[in-house]
């Protein structure tokens, strides 16, 4: 090929054709280096950076769903859900993004952040001022922070994912704030308006207990059984029916996928799953019996005469004694679950739920406190007398006033509470009267002759056992207890764990630097428990002690070392009510859907059949009758002006309480069985260190029942008003 | 012949001179490739969103305007300029520190606002300084051997990039250098010499990077030095001290859109630079965005262009007909592959942040009108090369 002449290369000086070829060589280099990165970036991985890309961009902004709502039987809202408007921070795009890891290493937020943390401080007018701000974060754990930072810091150190409320509702962020945030992106980054649905109790504290809280789904729940399937930083149910029917209650979060620029802004909207609203739950509780039973307990617990006023806590159950629908429950002191819709300092959570003084709220006493019953054992007792014909119907018992065993040096005495002489009764006169000798007689004969060959004791605990005693009652509600059924075995058991305890050996051989925790292996800063005199645990009374004629004596008349839940005697009065069956309590009714159409029936569990002679039953309930409204019946100063058929049993258990101090616990239950109604209805009332059943607890009952039938409470008629 | 001896392009009496009056007035494939680029430029700013637009109208604006310059330059005899020298190097030193009694954009003394742009110093600086050190080192060329000549001819690019470093703009200092280490390199600096030179920049990067702020004396900004370790140490980059700026992002980002770009590019769909995920897409990281983009056959479109064009420069150099047109070509040349190299090698990641333009492409008036400049001048050198060839001694027509 012939070049042009004017392109031939003119000669060149050697040295300068070198330096020429040295600088061309150069930049082929440089551009062969260029061109393999480029073809190993965009041939070889452009997959995998036009992943990269797509994180960048693409952004799933959850759309809240309403959780469901609770209805009481008559379809009135007890808890519903609520849209409001929620000023958010994405930790993720502050100014500086805030992570796990950044907590556990810096004490104080980016200044950047800072800044932006006060500039939206001022506009929803907030404090600024650090305050002492706990993070759940290893190591130090207490830091000055904003308000603002402190919220940010504590829900990173939680779920590290989630964006942070930093304020909702109409009060936090009025619409001038809101649109004042909305028009001023720019200067607040990872700041956002998001509409959330926040759960609204309309009652305030009814029946907290029942209905529960909700809250965000913890690292233990999350993908547990039944929190299967839900993303953190869920709101689930955490407690009481909205634990229970949470799988019904959650809705089911939309999510708008949209594309975001580098500053984390939405710039166009992608694709949109719609959120599923939660079910609606309606329950068998009647929100107006609720109301009255809330307001007596609390009434009868501050005016209570007891040294320990005010009670530090009570309960009451009322329930249908056929089907086991549970028609009120309510624990006293009680509290307003919304506090847990809305961020909550530590002070004001530790203050109001979680120290000695706040009283626990949170437990519902209904089903989660156990205590001895007093004489509302007795039913139980006359029970199993008659069924295994130690006692008959008729046979007489000479109440002296002191009731012995044994003989000699060994014989121990009991007498009636109140040093009481009823003189010569027969059973249904001791169930009005209240005779304890007359009970102490009873366990004495239902004793077992041999206690070690019957571990699990004779026909009171039989007969307890058929009542319920000692097992769940299988209500619809999260925690319950099984309280406590006194046996041989039983107290063999309690024996040897005192005896564990005392020598440090078997599951207290280890113990934590506190002393609160044991076990049989030593864990990381555990130590070798120290040992004890024996009997120094109080896990059982005394060392070694064999069952004996007294503990069974005891849980005749309910006192010592049966434990049982308000619920469970509710059960127990049902049956002796309906004559035949331990119905299983529940609360939950059917599903709805939004608009009020039933979705789903929930199946009501069968009750327990117990098969007791009529005649034997009719004695019973006749005893309770006469003890509830006939003159001289231990609650007739309650009851006798009472329209309805009330039958009911006083009940007085002394306990040692957290105090280590020896108080009564206050009972009563009764119903108005479906014979003498077309509404039949138990209820048990429980007050702690409330004194006398009839004085603290009794009156409670008897507004729960005017309500029940009238439609109102009527006057508090405590004896000492 | 010795190493000491000065480059002479050999002015070839023996070239026929046939075809002389069908001349080219200029370098066809110089211009094609510094056209090409502009055209690049336009499309890539056009395409980039927002105020993509309106920047590549103002960039067209400022192509025109370099273009004229260019062909105005390329009809002179560049060879006068020798005798401004010392006018010329003066004026870059002046324009370099007038900047410093300007308002301050953005923490930075670099421009002097005028009417119509604001005027890049440091940039006009480029091509001052090109011509100044080329103007130097003939004066010098009959005493290369001597180290005076190498360290007066290194001094005299440095103390400017000291001038240019505070502003702060550590890219153009290092042009500048690089223009004096060409400017040696090809003038005939004996080996021995650039070697030592070589190894003094290497001692003096020891010295800035580790020795210096092992002292507490902090030559480089804070941010510059974190770049710079974080090049050199991309780990450091994921496991980063919690809050603290990532100094790896913009690398980061900009490694992700050139890798999404693929084959072909992602056209409209190039959401890295559409959403602001790339920075400042239209100047440093402007590669980047024609990589994601228009994709692998978009850069390899611009790398071939800017192969050509440093082809067609070197070319220039070897066939000037005097050691000025060598040397200008040789300052050129080291700007241009300086800015390229730097320029692209960070967009993909093999290259410490340094804030250099890519010429011709990057947005930017002062870096534009400056190419175009360079380019006039090398054309220049070209037809006084070729009418030196066509006839020597034969006047030039203008």
């Amino acid at each position: 090929m012939s070049v042009p002449p004017e392109e031939r290369r003119p000669p060149l000086s050697p040295q300068l054709a070198l330096r020429v070829a040295i600088a061309g060589s150069f930049a082929l280099g440089m551009f062969a280096i260029i061109f393999f990165r480029l073809w190993f970036l965009q041939i070889l991985s452009g997959n995998q950076y036009v992943q990269a890309a797509a994180v960048n961009r693409l952004k799933d902004v959850p759309i809240a769903a309403p959780r469901g709502e609770i209805l009481d039987r008559s379809g009135r809202v007890l808890v519903d859900s609520v849209r409001e408007s929620a000023v958010v921070i994405s930790p993720e795009s502050l100014p500086v993004p805030v992570s796990l890891a950044a907590l556990n290493t810096i004490e104080q937020p980016p200044r950047a952040d800072n800044v932006l943390y006060d500039r939206l401080a001022r506009v929803l007018g907030m404090h600024t001022r650090p305050v002492r701000c706990h993070l759940y974060v290893a190591g130090v754990n207490t830091f000055r922070l904003s308000p603002i930072a402190c919220l940010v810091g504590q829900q990173v150190s939680l779920a590290p994912v989630q964006d942070v409320t930093v304020a909702s509702g109409p009060q936090q962020v009025p619409t001038a704030v809101e649109f004042y945030l909305a028009e001023r992106q720019a200067q607040f980054p990872g700041v956002s308006i998001r509409h959330v649905y926040t759960t609204n109790y309309p009652y305030g504290t009814l029946a907290a207990q029942v209905l529960g809280t909700v809250g965000q789904i913890s690292a233990g729940e999350l993908g547990s059984s039944p929190y299967k399937g839900i993303p953190q930083g869920s709101i689930v149910g955490q407690s009481g029916l909205e634990a229970q029917y949470n799988s019904f209650l959650q809705g089911r979060d939309g999510y708008q996928q949209v594309l975001v620029n580098a500053f984390g802004q939405p710039v166009s909207s992608i694709s949109t799953q719609a959120p599923a609203p939660g079910e609606n739950l309606r329950t068998s509780l009647d929100a107006a019996l609720q109301r009255v039973g809330q307001n007596a307990l609390a009434y009868s617990m501050s005016v209570n005469p007891s040294p320990f006023n005010p009670s530090p806590g009570g309960a009451f159950v009322a329930m249908d004694p056929v089907n086991g629908q549970v028609y009120a429950m309510g624990s006293g002191p009680s509290f307003n679950p919304g506090d847990f819709t809305h961020p909550m300092t530590q002070a004001y959570y530790d203050a109001h739920y979680r120290n000695a003084s706040s009283d626990y709220p949170l437990l519902n006493r209904a089903i989660q406190s156990a205590g001895p019953t007093g004489s509302t054992f007795k039913p139980i007792t006359a029970t199993a007398a008659l069924q295994s014909g130690v006692w008959a119907p008729n046979q007489l018992f000479d109440d002296t006033g002191l009731y012995c065993v044994g003989v000699g040096i060994s014989q121990q005495c009991r007498h009636n509470a109140g040093h009481a002489v009823y003189g010569v009764i027969d059973l249904r006169a001791a169930i009005k009267f209240s005779s304890d000798d007359f009970f102490y007689n009873l366990g004495v004969r239902l004793n077992p002759n041999h206690p070690s060959r019957h571990p699990n004791g004779g026909a009171l605990q039989l007969w307890a056992r058929r009542y319920g005693i000692g097992r769940p009652t299988g209500i619809d509600l999260p925690g319950e207890v099984s309280g406590t059924l006194p046996t041989p075995l039983w107290r063999e058991q309690r024996n040897l764990l005192e005896y564990q305890c005392d020598t440090a050996t078997g599951p207290f051989k280890y113990s934590n630097p506190s002393g609160t925790q044991s076990g049989p292996r030593r864990l990381p800063g555990w130590h070798r428990s120290p040992k004890h005199p024996p009997g120094g645990c109080g896990i059982a009374d005394g060392t070694n002690r064999p069952w004996s004629v007294g503990d069974s004596e005891n849980l005749a008349v309910g006192q010592g070392d049966v434990q049982v839940t308000p619920l469970q005697l509710a059960d127990v009065f049902s049956a002796v009510a309906n004559g035949h069956d331990v119905p299983t309590p529940h609360i939950g009714l059917d599903v709805q859907s939004a608009n009020g159409t039933v979705l789903q029936t929930i199946n009501q569990p069968a009750g327990h059949p117990i098969t007791v002679n009529p005649f034997y039953m009719d004695e019973i309930r006749q005893g309770l009758r006469e003890a509830a409204s006939w003159p001289g019946g231990t609650s007739a100063s309650v009851f006798s002006s009472f329209p309805e058929q009330v039958y009911g049993k006083t009940g007085t258990a002394q306990y040692f309480n957290a105090q280590h101090v020896q108080t009564d616990y206050a009972w009563y239950a009764c119903f108005v069985p479906p014979t003498a109604t077309t509404k039949p209805i138990v209820i048990v009332v429980w007050v702690e260190d409330g004194g006398y059943g009839a004085i603290a607890a009794a009156p409670v009952a008897r507004q729960m029942l005017s309500q029940w039938f009238f439609g109102r409470p009527g006057p508090y008629s405590g004896p000492w008003r | 012949m010795s190493a000491t001896t000065p480059i002479q392009p050999v002015d070839d009496a023996v070239m026929p001179r046939s075809r002389s009056r069908s001349l080219p007035v200029f370098d066809p494939l110089l211009a094609l490739a510094a056209l090409g680029l502009s055209a690049c430029s336009y499309v890539t700013l056009n395409g980039l969103g927002g105020t993509g637009p309106a920047l590549a109208q103002r960039q067209a604006l400022y192509d025109g305007g370099g273009l004229l310059l260019a062909l105005l330059i390329s009809r002179f005899d560049y060879t006068r300029l020798r005798e401004f020298k010392y006018g010329l190097f003066g004026m870059m030193v002046l324009l370099n520190l007038v900047v410093y009694a300007m308002p301050a954009v953005a923490n930075a003394h670099r421009w002097i606002p005028l009417p119509l742009f604001s005027f890049q110093s440091s940039e006009f600086g480029k091509i001052l300084i090109v011509v100044a050190l080329a103007a130097f080192a003939v004066d010098r060329s009959r005493r290369l051997h001597e180290w005076r000549t190498t360290a007066r001819i290194m001094l005299l690019a440095i103390l400017p990039a000291l001038i240019v470093i505070p502003q702060p703009d550590l890219g153009t200092a290092m042009v500048y250098v690089a223009v004096g280490f060409s400017v040696l390199f090809f003038v005939g600096t004996p080996f021995k010499q650039i070697g030592a030179v070589i190894g003094i920049f290497a001692g003096a990067i020891v010295i800035v990077l580790v020795v210096a702020p092992a002292v507490g004396v902090h030559v480089l900004h804070g941010y510059q030095l974190d770049r710079l370790t974080a090049f050199l140490n991309p780990s450091s980059c994921s496991n980063l001290q919690p809050g603290a700026p990532n100094p790896c992002y913009q690398v980061q980002q900009s490694v992700i859109a050139i890798g999404s770009g693929q084959k072909t590019g992602l056209g409209v769909h190039a959401y890295q630079t559409r959403l602001g995920f790339l920075p400042v897409d239209y100047t440093d990281f402007v590669f980047a965005s024609i990589g994601e983009t228009y994709g692998f056959v978009g850069a390899g479109v611009v790398l071939s262009l800017y192969a050509l064009l440093i082809w067609r420069t070197l070319r220039i150099v070897a066939m000037s007909k005097n050691l000025f047109g060598t040397l200008i070509g040789a300052g050129v040349v080291a700007m241009l592959m300086f800015q390229i190299f730097v320029n692209v090698g960070v967009t993909i990641g093999i290259m410490p942040v340094t804030g250099v333009p890519l010429p011709l492409v990057s947005y930017g008036g002062s870096s534009v009108v400056v190419t175009f400049i360079a380019i006039g001048l090398l054309e220049s050198i070209y037809i006084q090369a070729r009418m030196a060839q066509a006839g020597k001694g034969r006047a030039l027509i203008n």
